[in-house]
């Protein structure tokens, strides 16, 4: 018990902080990212759809070494894009906190867009041919109307996004690598110290994220089963 | 009547349009100021609707109303529906689920704040829906739901009202009454209305001018009452409630046979006058020759009585060999035959019998 406590005392709490930020960053850029693919998808015709929306599904269902590998091919520091960025911008993506963002986007941009998806697909449509027919130009029917009409659906894939997010680590440590206090993400942590044999430091970090992320997974079915007052138990 | 004639007719239209198997094809105009559209369901009464709104765009064709073109394939003109102040009644109304009926309301206005304002109130008052304002459309009644929809609607102030089977999601009592309110409120609008329905008692009442589609064709088009005096063709008899249709065939010296009844009329009047099938409606036969002219006289063969609250239904057949049965209704208030025993026989004006092209 000592042990423990001097261990807690003792740890570095900065792969938390990362993670955090990571989760934070990625959910963002794929809340509006998936939202408008979403859209596009949903507005777009079924051959169109059917090729987009696998393109835009692959990061989910494909290893995300597979994923790795692609971002290395492109922004690689020697690669096209990746020099570009780096002479243009001086943003690094390899070895850096942005590799780290955007690995976790790309991994978890799928549950964004589907589950966002899957939403505007269950609106009404008369709402929005009203809406039209009232006047409101498409984007204060879509802000107005349908985003809040979709608004669990959205709710539900943002908290899974995030959730997502903030575990991500094949396509991370690929791309951003595992620098301690830079790109170390909990994940790489637990990966690291298990590879040393430190099996009650990895518990401590499994905890970590356990624990928070069950609670909002829980926290997220409450909130929703109160906007959905009319789904009957079967 | 000069000058009424050279005014553009409120509306003209030819819409052409695909959907898988199903094709749309019409055109007509019209100078009346409440249209009625009649047809089975699957008929493209709502497509025809969508395509005047702009929701859905046709193949080809042309569409204007009030002299403004909204839509014409041949110059390449697709007024968005933002553009054409055209209002839509959905069935389901389609009020914002989010928003309260204040925010309905007011969400497709424009300009200041003040001004928003001003014009919400006011149709909340025109509509009777104080008290209600911050109230959301899960806790409004059917009937207060349409008339924030029609509040939201006319607020836009619209050149036109489309009317997508209003009612046809109401029960009876809710229908009947939230019809009179439309008629009052609509009233005073000067703005062309089209209704579109499967229920003719709806388009009676609500129309001056009827059209009746069928598969995506116009079948028929008229001033209402008339259309349902002398529907002209068999599906227009049929969609305005005649329940007894039948091929017909005209003999020498005026006698008309009517193979599927193995009857054969002598007609005085309507001799000559053409017509390959007949309808007549169930309310119309006689139980007594009281008019010179009732001069159609038939057996009650096998009759099936079934009682409705205030009518009978009795179906029959009017000869030995008819290959058919008649429907007869008649009004319990009327009837006697349940002390007397069914008649024997039937009559029918001449007139009551119409005659159809097709």
């Amino acid at each position: 018990m000592e042990e423990l406590k001097e261990m807690l005392l003792q740890l570095d709490f900065s792969p938390l902080l990362i993670s955090l930020k990571t989760g934070v960053a990625a959910t963002v850029f794929s809340f509006f990212l998936g939202i408008f693919a979403a859209r596009k998808a949903v507005q777009a015709p079924p051959k169109v759809k059917a090729v987009l929306d696998g393109l835009l599904t692959l990061p989910m269902v494909l290893p995300p070494t597979v994923a790795g590998f692609f971002l290395l091919l492109i922004f690689g520091t020697r690669r096209p894009v990746g020099a570009w960025l780096q002479d243009s911008f001086e943003i690094k993506v390899v070895q850096s906190w942005a590799g780290c963002v955007l690995a976790a986007t790309v991994i978890a941009f799928p549950l964004m867009y589907r589950n966002a998806r899957a939403a505007f697909e269950q609106i009404d449509a008369n709402l929005v041919y009203a809406a039209r027919t009232l006047g409101m130009p498409e984007w204060k029917i879509f802000w107005r109307v349908v985003l809040p009409a979709a608004g669990p659906g959205v709710i539900a894939g943002t908290v899974l996004t995030f959730a997502r997010a903030l575990g991500e680590y094949g396509a991370t440590s690929m791309l951003a690598g595992n620098i301690p206090g830079k790109t170390g993400t909990i994940s790489q942590k637990i990966a690291m110290v298990i590879q040393d044999g430190d099996y009650q430091t990895a518990g401590v970090w499994v905890v970590l994220v356990l624990v928070p992320a069950f609670l909002i997974i829980i926290l997220m079915n409450l909130a929703l089963h109160r906007k959905q007052k009319h789904i009957k138990r079967w | 009547m000069e000058t009424y004639a050279k005014q553009a007719a409120p509306i003209q239209a030819e819409i052409h349009k695909s959907l898988g198997r199903f094709r749309l094809n019409l055109s007509f105009e019209s100078s009346s100021r409440r249209i009625g559209i009649l047809g089975a369901s699957g008929c493209g009464k709502s497509m025809t609707l969508k395509c005047i709104a702009g929701i859905e765009r046709p193949d080809r064709g042309y569409i204007a109303v009030n002299g403004t073109c909204l839509y014409d394939s041949a110059n390449r003109i697709f007024l968005k529906p933002q553009a054409r102040r055209v209002g839509y009644l959905f069935q389901n109304y389609a009020l914002f689920p989010t928003m309260t009926v204040e925010q309905n309301i007011a969400a497709g206005l424009k300009g200041k704040k003040s001004q928003i304002h001003q014009k919400t109130a006011q149709m909340i008052r025109r509509f009777q829906l104080q008290g209600l304002e911050k109230q959301v459309p899960a806790q409004l009644s059917g009937g207060q739901q349409q008339r924030v929809a029609l509040a939201r609607i006319m607020a836009y102030e619209p050149e036109v009202l489309l009317l997508d089977e209003p009612f046809s999601a109401l029960d009876m009592y809710l229908r009947d009454q939230l019809q009179r309110e439309l008629m009052e409120l609509l009233e005073h609008y000067a703005g062309l209305v089209i209704l579109v329905s499967h229920n003719r008692d709806e388009v009676y009442r609500m129309s001056e001018e009827l059209l009746i589609l069928e598969n995506g064709t116009l079948v028929g088009q008229g001033e209402t009452k008339s259309l349902f005096q002398n529907p002209q063709n068999s599906i227009t008899a049929r969609l305005t409630g005649c329940k007894n249709i039948t091929q017909a065939v005209w003999q020498e010296d005026g006698l008309l046979f009517l193979p599927e009844w193995n009857l054969t009329f002598p007609l005085r009047e309507k001799r000559g006058q053409g017509g390959q099938a007949v309808a007549i409606r169930a309310h119309e036969f006689r139980i007594e020759q009281t008019m010179h002219n009732a001069h159609l006289c038939f057996p009650v063969l096998e009759p099936v009585v079934t009682e409705d609250l205030f009518e009978y239904n009795i179906s029959f057949l009017p000869s030995a060999e008819s290959k058919k049965r008649l429907d007869w209704k008649i009004s319990k208030h009327v009837q006697t035959f349940l002390r007397d025993g069914l008649p024997r026989r039937l009559y029918l004006n001449e007139k009551d019998l119409l005659l159809l092209d097709t």
